[in-house]
């Protein structure tokens, strides 16, 4: 059994999904509601297993039906892969967790598609073959326009149909890629493909570029990257804001994806393709940043804030992405776990906010005020405080350490000034949110009724992500330790490529 | 074979491109249907077009690469389901919107105008 582990999490929210659609838990709320929470415990519970095994022996290369690589696919557990799932299955726990007070029941099916999803971004995280990638992307894309439409009106349906539309030409485009990367290469193996680009010659250095290339347009699609982000503030703020907290990790699997590709396969080794992507992931990821902050700047309530500060998040990811070199992508991780958390506590906050400010919702209006200003106001304190990155949170941590990374290089003339008054930008917008959300108030404020406070599941869910923030400070050294490994392994590319390709259950 | 093959896919690329670019959702859906067709045929040409070699792997010396074949077989199968699921949020739209454009003008515009 043990010698399955890598399989696990993709396996355990397929089989929870199935359970859930089966009679007893169809058909009675609180046994689906118990069961969508369990089974959510035991995948977080077996990941964190996984990443104890990895991080003890090493990565694990796990072949499907033990056909061997490059033939058969592998998914393969290394310390990076590991990380996004841990952080995968714990989003997912809070997300059943807080929807388990009501927002699950506005809409069919939301737990087993939510496990749905956790399947699709696990197998993406976890897998080892671009094709399996294209086919992990589907299933966790199927799951989120399903997702995106629960509790459906009219606002849902325009921005769904925009967003299934983009992301099916997405797909398309993702096809070609591969086939074009396929015939030249001739492997679709993210390992053995690293190997083959190095032995490129010819006019065959161009295919594989253009392939490369349209990757690189797709996973800027999925990761929200500047010409293609326009998508994203709106299909996060018409979701259902627990569902926004859960597609909080979709953009990040857009910029796994293009830390692996570019990393990996066109990354140094890579000969006359060596960091290809290099310049157009740098321009865009600073033109991402500005036009984030402007558009956190513009937003008229919190929910579009917060999907802004999405966008803002994956420029500096992207940035980072960019650079490819050790303690930027260790920085990288770090900022990418501390964003994910923090992002996702702001959408889930934003719900609680709107819900107890009745007709102005979450807009940043004056207009009644909160039923538990207290609560509310230090959770949106915590949350604002990490996201712009004042100290003492992690948000802090990871913008010096993405500061001290971009030092060195002659970037810095560049990215510093960018990112310090994109930050700034942030702050100004957080403040004045806060402001107008908690304080500003329109007239003499009547008796909340007692329906209108946050249940003992959301508020947990809200708490359990934020603690993260803090946590990551109090525990840093390990887990920049951490970091630093899985950013050392993932630019170790032979040592990748042998556990690949010669290792193997 | 090659030149009819690649005309082919870039044909049913520009009409699938042209089509999406339309504003309504019908034409939308037929240019994603049209692409996803051009995406097969493209994919399947990625083991090279090749006439007189064995299906299956072991019969003989000579045989076709059987990956694309596989791959073409899964994006189809993709593809149907995204077509199908797309097809009902139109008509979703349709009746949500109060009409059939991509980018769902509110009805309230067209109603002055009526008025």
């Amino acid at each position: 059994m043990i010698q399955h582990i890598a399989s696990w999490p993709v396996l355990l929210p397929m089989l929870a999904a199935i359970i859930l659609l089966l009679p007893p838990c169809g058909k009675s709320i609180p046994i689906r509601r118990v069961v969508s929470i369990v089974m959510s415990i035991i995948t977080a519970c077996v990941s964190v297993a996984l990443l104890i095994t990895v991080y003890k022996n090493g990565p694990i290369v796990y072949a499907i039906g033990d056909w061997q690589a490059p033939f058969g696919i592998v998914l393969v557990a290394d310390l990076l892969s590991v990380l996004m799932v841990v952080l995968t299955s714990f989003l997912a726990l809070t997300v059943a967790l807080y929807s388990s007070v009501g927002d699950d029941e506005k809409g069919s099916f939301f737990h087993p598609l939510v496990h749905f999803l956790v399947l699709g971004v696990n197998g993406a995280f976890l897998t080892g073959d671009l094709f399996n990638l294209f086919v992990f992307f589907e299933v966790l894309l199927i799951a989120s326009y399903a997702l995106l439409m629960h509790a459906g009106d009219k606002h849902k349906t325009r921005a769904a149909l925009q967003y299934v539309i983009l992301n099916l030409i997405g797909s398309s485009v993702f096809l070609i890629a591969l086939g074009i990367l396929y015939g030249v290469l001739g492997t679709l193996n993210i390992a053995d493909m690293s190997v083959k680009v190095s032995q490129l010659q010819g006019d065959d250095v161009f295919l594989a570029k253009i392939g490369g290339l349209l990757l690189l347009v797709v996973f800027a699609l999925k990761g929200a990257l500047l010409p293609l982000h326009l998508w994203l503030p709106n299909t996060y703020a018409s979701a259902m804001p627990v569902v926004a907290a859960l597609f909080a990790i979709m953009t990040k699997v857009g910029v796994y994806a293009m830390l692996r590709v570019y990393t990996v396969i066109f990354g140094e080794n890579a000969g006359p393709l060596n960091h290809m992507a290099q310049p157009w992931l740098w321009g865009l990821a600073i033109a991402t940043i500005v036009i984030g902050a402007i558009g956190v700047l513009a937003a008229q309530d919190l929910r579009k804030l917060t999907a802004n500060l999405v966008v803002v998040s994956v420029g500096t990811l992207v940035a980072l992405v960019a650079i490819q070199h050790v303690s930027a992508t260790a920085a990288l991780l770090y900022y990418l776990v501390h964003s994910t958390l923090v992002c996702a506590a702001l959408f889930l906050l934003a719900d609680l906010i709107s819900h107890q400010r009745g007709k102005v919702a979450d807009r940043l209006a004056p207009g009644r005020g909160v039923a538990q200003p207290v609560l509310l106001g230090a959770c949106f304190i915590v949350a604002a405080l990490a996201v712009v990155g004042m100290p003492p949170l992690s948000g802090f941590v990871g913008k010096v350490w993405i500061l001290k990374t971009t030092l060195d290089s002659e970037r810095a003339l560049i990215f510093w000034p960018v990112y310090l008054i994109a930050s700034f930008a942030l702050l100004v917008a957080l403040t004045r949110a806060g402001t107008s959300l908690f304080w500003e108030r329109k007239h003499q404020d009547r008796d909340h009724p007692v329906e209108d406070n946050a249940k003992p599941m959301q508020v947990i869910a809200v708490i359990a992500l934020l603690a993260g923030s803090p946590l990551m400070v109090i525990f840093g050294g390990p887990i920049t330790e951490y970091m630093i490994a899985a950013a050392t392994q993932l630019h170790d590319i032979t040592l990748g490529i042998n556990t690949v390709l010669k290792g193997g259950l | 074979m090659e030149l009819l093959y690649a005309s082919c896919v870039g044909i049913l690329v520009t009409c699938g491109i042209y089509l999406l670019l339309r504003a309504r959702t019908f034409p939308v859906v037929l240019g994603l249907t049209m692409l996803s067709y051009a995406v097969n045929l493209f994919l399947f040409s990625a083991g090279r077009l090749t006439i007189n070699k064995a299906v299956v792997l072991g019969t003989g010396a000579d045989y076709a690469d059987p990956l694309p074949q596989a791959l073409v077989l899964t994006a189809i199968v993709i593809g149907f389901a995204m077509t199908a699921f797309v097809v009902i949020l139109a008509i979703r739209g349709r009746a949500d919107l109060g009409n059939d454009h991509v980018d769902g003008h509110l009805v309230k515009s067209n109603s002055k105008e009526q008025k």
